[in-house]
């Protein structure tokens, strides 16, 4: 039951339908945790590794000549901005899973900088993730992840790991950084999954 | 790593507007009444959701400015011009007025008075609130640790806090730089952070400070940038951001 404010009016800023408690935000916020890491192309990989030690890696040039996608989606934060429509390229992860053995339900994403994040390994899959290295046509930049970041826009927005340098699929799930300080395992914007038992 | 701050399900719960106070031109400070406020870690915030007679409903998240009480705490909220919510709460809204809130979220931009590093903070505009709450916990628990504040604001009437920050230079002691990007003050021209500032008012990295810094982005780029570039430890840094990029 909601508390209803006295003189409170509010905005409702647009036909379109947001996640509850979301309001549009046309700027590009920022959320970290600390500084930007400076992380040079000449020395980034990316590495897939599954839960029996198996590894498949790229460096730059090789991930940057994968199959590539253009991606325009919606995104949410949990500190409550939606922006709608933002473009992307990336490689999808049913391109990086291809042909990966594996009997993992779940996924860590990890970061430069120790960030990490977990997620089901289902949602990595059927065009719903991508490692994407391009915003709006121009280099990720570092403050938004660059050189490249995970994007998994249907879960708010701290699922799409910064700054990304591999994923490690699990048999069982664990908690990532965010988690561990309490924000939700799974965190759908839809059913509002900011925080633990939400 | 920190502990879980949120340990079981928040819930919303009802907080009564007990008296407002005006830190400057565009930002105020709302006392709540919040039976059963557990108390918090210098640092978290709170998310409010504000609810109007039709039912539309919106939510944003506050720092806390208060020393962790139970039942009790203060938000500064800074009034935006096309805000939504901030112009109801920083402006409208007056003792007796109710709105949900559920927290206190965040584990990990915290301090706690147990630490023994200096403590060093890092604000830029109101960016200082939850930086606030961390120097009067340091305050209240009579902590030894040296703490320095860097404040970056605009002009002087910007500073929010300035009589208390000013009382706390001697009663604390707090150790305050003031920059102003717009405007000059006492022969001071206007400028922004820089290596100079970083040089002479930042305890240097061989103190091993615990370093906090809170502002727009702009500002917390620029400031971690400086620290690193000084020889600060990345992993010594904790940051927290507010507002769009633009790009």
């Amino acid at each position: 039951m909601n508390t209803i404010s006295r003189g409170f009016r509010g905005r409702r800023p647009s036909e379109v339908k947001l996640p509850p408690g979301q309001y549009l935000e046309h700027g590009f916020p920022v959320l970290q945790a600390g500084p930007t890491p400076s992380v040079n192309t000449a020395r980034w990989t990316f590495t897939l590794t599954t839960e029996t030690g198996d590894t498949r890696r790229w460096d730059w040039k090789q991930f940057t000549a994968l199959p590539s996608e253009d991606i325009t989606v919606d995104i949410h934060c949990v500190t409550q901005w939606s922006k709608l429509a933002t473009n992307w390229r990336g490689v999808s992860l049913d391109t990086l899973l291809d042909g990966v053995t594996t009997d993992a339900g779940y996924a860590m994403a990890r970061s430069y900088g120790g960030y990490t994040t977990n997620l089901p390994l289902p949602d990595l899959r059927d065009g719903q993730a991508w490692v994407a290295y391009e915003y709006d046509r121009k280099p990720l930049r570092a403050e938004h992840g660059g050189p490249a970041r995970l994007l998994v826009p249907h879960l708010y927005f701290w699922k799409s790991a910064k700054w990304v340098t591999g994923i490690d699929l699990m048999l069982k799930d664990a908690r990532g950084f965010w988690e561990q300080l309490g924000y939700h395992d799974y965190g759908d914007p839809w059913r509002e999954q900011r925080y633990q038992g939400d | 790593m920190a502990r879980a701050a949120v340990p079981g399900r928040l819930n919303w719960h009802v907080a009564t507007i007990k008296a407002t106070s005006d830190e400057t031109e565009s930002a105020r400070t709302l006392t709540l009444d919040f039976p059963g406020w557990p108390g918090h870690q210098p640092g978290q915030h709170v998310d409010a959701r504000l609810t109007a007679e039709d039912g539309y409903s919106t939510q944003r998240s506050y720092s806390i400015a208060s020393a962790p009480e139970e039942d009790r705490l203060e938000l500064t909220i800074q009034r935006l011009a096309d805000g939504e919510v901030s112009p109801y709460l920083a402006g409208i809204a007056e003792p007796g007025d109710q709105f949900d809130l559920r927290g206190p979220i965040g584990g990990w931009f915290t301090w706690s008075p147990e630490s023994d590093h200096p403590l060093l903070l890092l604000a830029g505009g109101s960016g200082i609130v939850p930086l606030m709450s961390m120097i009067r916990a340091h305050g209240a628990a009579k902590s030894q640790v040296p703490v320095g504040l860097i404040y970056s604001a605009r002009s002087p009437a910007d500073i929010i806090y300035a009589h208390e920050l000013n009382e706390r230079t001697v009663s604390s002691p707090l150790n305050l730089t003031l920059l102003y990007t717009r405007s000059a003050h006492r022969g001071v021209p206007p400028g922004r952070i820089n290596a100079a500032v970083i040089a002479t008012s930042a305890f240097p990295p061989d103190t091993a400070p615990a370093i906090y810094v809170c502002g727009p982005s702009g500002f917390v780029e620029a400031a971690t940038s400086l620290l690193v570039d000084a020889g600060h430890r990345p992993a010594s840094i904790k940051t927290e951001r507010f507002g769009p990029t633009g790009t």
